[in-house]
């Protein structure tokens, strides 16, 4: 396709060029700063893979961890809230659930409805109250007559709530519901203890009064599959665990020369460090198998069981572990 | 005046005006379609996926050679902030303001010698010489949730990147200076955006994320104008839509999340784009949700032209905790059975590996790379893992490997045609997963559930024979791994180790070969040539360390 004349082409190219060096020039003016210095080591930033971080929504103007509209809202007339909270429970919790959530009878959740979300005093949710809403998949629903001054209470009730959720999407918290992580069969963990777990640990040594010391089976449940409750079974560090009283421990036997043992510091391909009983370090670096280096992490056992549970084991053991007052 | 002379004075005249009707240099998007060199000109470097640079100056021999060049340092805006070259853009008021520090977690583009760094909010170009910051554009934000930026693309001479609330924005790749910027996502629903814009031929592909049970969907706009040319929902919107039988209702189904967040690949051969989904929503509770739940946790393949679906295959089925499928996919040819044929391949974060026809969609390799993923019970016959129900969050706890970051995540894999090997960071791990809103209803976004982290079971670069499945090896890493991947025509892959090391790994076998401690890479490493020499860079945090070949 040629829709310019002969010979444009070199003056296009001349000026476009032109054009390009200038705007370069222009892009790249003023003084360049000095080289940075060179910045610590950022441990633990190349992971960062999971989306955390949203904080707990806390209501207001002003507050700089208020993500969405719906948490950075002024905080409403409590007195509207409560009448809207009135409102809502005579003529909306029905269908809707008490906790905005959806109802038994079919009602959406509110919570993440996007019309809840995009209302700022009623002005969007009033005309669904009024005119009522008959959506693909949901049960219609009817009108409701209710003067301007409610619409708006329910509004601000709405949106008092979903002010309170959580991140990540998470709803409010509401009264937590009481939970039983106590469903195992104590006989059976017993015996479970017996063959798998009495090489090493005792009922009525280093786990004696465990249940008692542990109020709270979930708790005791991640501890004991982490490695971190009882005594720590033969060879192994003091009660509680933790890398503070329950450390990995390594030897270093350098080709000559003694060798070195203590507290692991880091290990990784180049460079193993050894942090001494006095309080000093040593470092050595590694070449393939050069110096030899030996670790005891006393965790290790448990970590290396995990794979072989099935969660009825789990909860077995657990069940036992309590009765250990 | 001569005829010459006229000419002359009616190009003067009408040269800029052509210039800004035609859009000229800069980078041509036929570019994207070169193997990656000298250049790194789109997210995952070209089309791929594969993050493999054809430049060899550091091979196995050479690599110890590789020397500091610069390093630059990056500082985050704020509103009205001063400085020259310092651009502010945005809707915001500052009142919900972002702050905080600096931490590279995306791709840095280098065209025309020039790199385009980001974080949320901020782009910055420097120039890759010395790492000088030439401008810095800062958008101010209405809120949102600031987690990451995965970077800018480039069409001719214009940037674009997404802002955290939810905002497209186009840039002159020279100044700095913004063109336009339009609403992409609805902030009230909170979605919030991170993805790094691909562009494919004349289309601007981007995705954004949401944890609030909103509905996933990839859209494409138009790199000149900005004007919206298709959206593609990655679940059934309407009764008649395909998936809806995987659902227990529309309600569920418009409510069901697979966010699409990590860039995916492009086959110019069949024009489809192919992109991994995020987890459906509510995530840990899917008693609300009975069904697949497609098309979340999938590997989609959309026409660039229509955003019509081709194929899928669901990689999770029914998630139940937080595992999304958003990894980038590779593009692989190789000869199965004497056969050529044309493949992608994903390691996905719930610890399975994928093979299938990527023309067809058509099933050929899964196998578990995740050496203690617990979770399944089993393959259907079509090559979908099929979850065990037990592995969900219940009230006493369920011992679930891998943990919620899962075996791998956004930190993007490499495949080195050379070697034949898919590389990927491999992190094995138990939780202790507890149910604790056990309505039927089912709970809301990533809420419900209480997790207690039980210990590590292993972290390792690991190499994968696409065709069968199967790990070429393992090398340990004692740290954690992370920030993703980089495989080169030198027979190397760069990584970070997890111990602040950054290292040059021997392609064929993972040995070490060159290493140094600059602190754990929060992106992916990158190569680019300049001046006849080959760099490599990789970020840690606010910071970028530029290593070249001497």
């Amino acid at each position: 396709m040629r829709l310019l004349p002969r010979g444009f082409h070199w003056i296009a190219g001349t000026l476009i060029l032109l054009l390009w060096i200038a705007a370069g020039i222009a892009a790249q003016g003023g003084a360049p700063p000095l080289p940075a210095a060179p910045a610590a080591p950022a441990q633990g930033g190349g992971r960062g893979g999971n989306r955390g971080g949203a904080a707990p929504a806390t209501p207001g103007v002003g507050n700089p961890t208020a993500t969405f509209p719906a948490q950075q809202r002024p905080p409403g007339d409590p007195e509207v809230i409560a009448r809207g909270n009135g409102l809502y429970g005579a003529n909306c919790r029905l269908c809707h659930g008490a906790d905005l959530r959806g109802g038994d009878q079919g009602g959406p959740n509110l919570l993440r409805s996007a019309v809840v979300l995009a209302d700022q005093s009623g002005e969007l949710i009033g005309p669904v109250i009024l005119n009522g809403r008959s959506n693909p998949g949901v049960p219609p629903m009817p009108k409701f007559t209710l003067a301007a001054d409610d619409v708006r209470a329910l509004a601000e009730y709405l949106h008092s709530v979903a002010a309170t959720m959580q991140g990540q999407g998470g709803p409010p918290r509401g009264t937590p519901p009481v939970l039983n992580v106590l469903v195992g069969d104590a006989a059976a963990g017993e015996a479970y203890f017996a063959k798998n777990c009495s090489g090493c640990h005792s009922a009525t040594g280093d786990l004696a009064g465990i249940g008692a010391r542990n109020t709270n089976p979930m708790l005791l449940q991640n501890s004991w599959l982490g490695g971190q409750s009882g005594g720590g079974g033969r060879g192994g560090g003091g009660v509680g665990g933790g890398a503070a009283t329950n450390p990995v421990m390594v030897t270093v036997t350098p080709p000559s020369g003694p060798k070195v043992e203590g507290r692991l510091g880091r290990i990784d391909d180049f460079l193993v460090i050894v942090n001494l009983e006095d309080g000093s370090s040593r470092s050595f670096r590694r070449n393939g198998d050069v110096p030899k280096v030996e670790l005891r992490d006393p965790r290790e056992a448990h970590r290396k069981l995990l794979p072989t549970y099935t969660d009825k084991d789990i909860h077995d053991v657990t069940a036992y572990l309590v009765t250990l007052k | 005046m001569t005829i010459r002379k006229f000419i002359l004075i009616c190009v003067m005249v009408i040269a800029p005006a052509l210039l800004g009707a035609q859009v000229q240099g800069g980078l041509d998007p036929a570019t994207l379609l070169k193997p990656l060199g000298n250049t790194w000109p789109t997210y995952s470097g070209d089309y791929t996926g594969r993050r493999f640079s054809s430049l060899k100056q550091a091979d196995r021999n050479t690599v110890k050679n590789l020397t500091l060049a610069w390093i630059g340092k990056v500082t985050a805006g704020t509103p009205g902030g001063r400085g020259a070259n310092f651009i502010e853009g945005g809707v915001g008021n500052g009142q919900f303001g972002a702050g905080g520090g600096v931490t590279i977690k995306g791709s840095i583009l280098m065209v025309d010698d020039h790199l385009y760094v980001t974080s949320p909010d901020n782009v910055w170009m420097l120039d890759a010489r010395d790492g000088h910051e030439i401008w810095h554009y800062y958008w101010k934000t209405r809120g949102s949730t600031h987690i990451a930026n995965r970077g800018v693309g480039i069409w001719h001479n214009y940037l674009y990147f997404e802002t955290p609330d939810d905002y497209l924005v186009s840039l002159d790749a020279r100044t700095g200076m913004e063109r336009w910027h339009v609403e992409i996502a609805d902030f009230n629903q909170q979605y919030f955006s991170t993805m790094a814009p691909i562009v494919v031929d004349n289309h601007l592909l981007v995705g954004t994320g949401n944890d609030i049970d909103s509905p996933g969907f990839l859209q494409s706009f138009d790199p000149e104008t900005g004007k919206l040319q298709w959206k593609f929902y990655t679940v059934p919107m309407n009764l008649d839509d395909p998936g809806i039988g995987t659902w227990p209702n529309l309600e569920a189904a418009r409510h069901g999340g697979g966010q699409v967040w990590v860039p995916g690949a492009y086959d110019p051969e069949t024009k489809l784009y192919i992109f991994g989904t995020g987890n459906p929503t509510p995530g840990y509770t899917g008693q609300g949700r009975p069904g697949d739940n497609l098309f979340t946790c999938s590997l989609i393949a959309v026409n660039v032209d229509t955003g019509k679906m081709a194929w899928y295959f669901q990689t999770s089925v029914h998630d139940t905790h937080d595992w999304d499928s958003a990894q980038t996919p590779v593009l692989i040819d190789a000869t199965i059975n004497g056969r050529p044929r044309k493949l992608v391949s994903t390691a996905a974060r719930n610890g399975y590996f994928f093979t299938l026809d990527r023309i067809t969609g058509a099933h050929i390799v899964t196998s578990k790379y995740g050496s203690t993923s617990n979770w399944a019970m089993g393959l259907r016959p079509n090559g979908v893992v099929e979850p065990d129900p037990g592995k969900e969050a219940t009230v006493p706890g369920s011992l679930v490997s891998p943990i919620e970051g899962g075996v791998t995540n956004w930190p993007p894999p490499a495949y080195s045609p050379d070697t034949g090997l898919f590389y990927v960071q491999e992190h094995n791990g138990f939780n202790m997963v507890y149910l604790t809103d056990p309505d039927p209803r089912g709970s809301m976004g990533l809420g419900g559930k209480q997790v207690s982290q039980l210990g590590s079971l292993g972290n390792y670069l690991t190499a994968i024979d696409p065709k069968t499945g199967k790990v070429a090896w393992r090398h340990e890493y004692t740290g954690g791994g992370g920030g993703g991947l980089l495989a080169t025509a030198g027979g190397l892959v760069f990584s970070g180790d997890g111990s602040g090391n950054f290292v040059a790994h021997d392609a064929s076998n993972g040995k070490p070969l060159w290493h140094t401690r600059i602190g754990n890479l929060s992106n992916a490493p990158q190569t680019y040539m300049l001046d006849g020499q080959q760099h490599v860079l990789a970020a840690v945090g606010d910071t970028i360390y530029d290593f070249v070949m001497y």
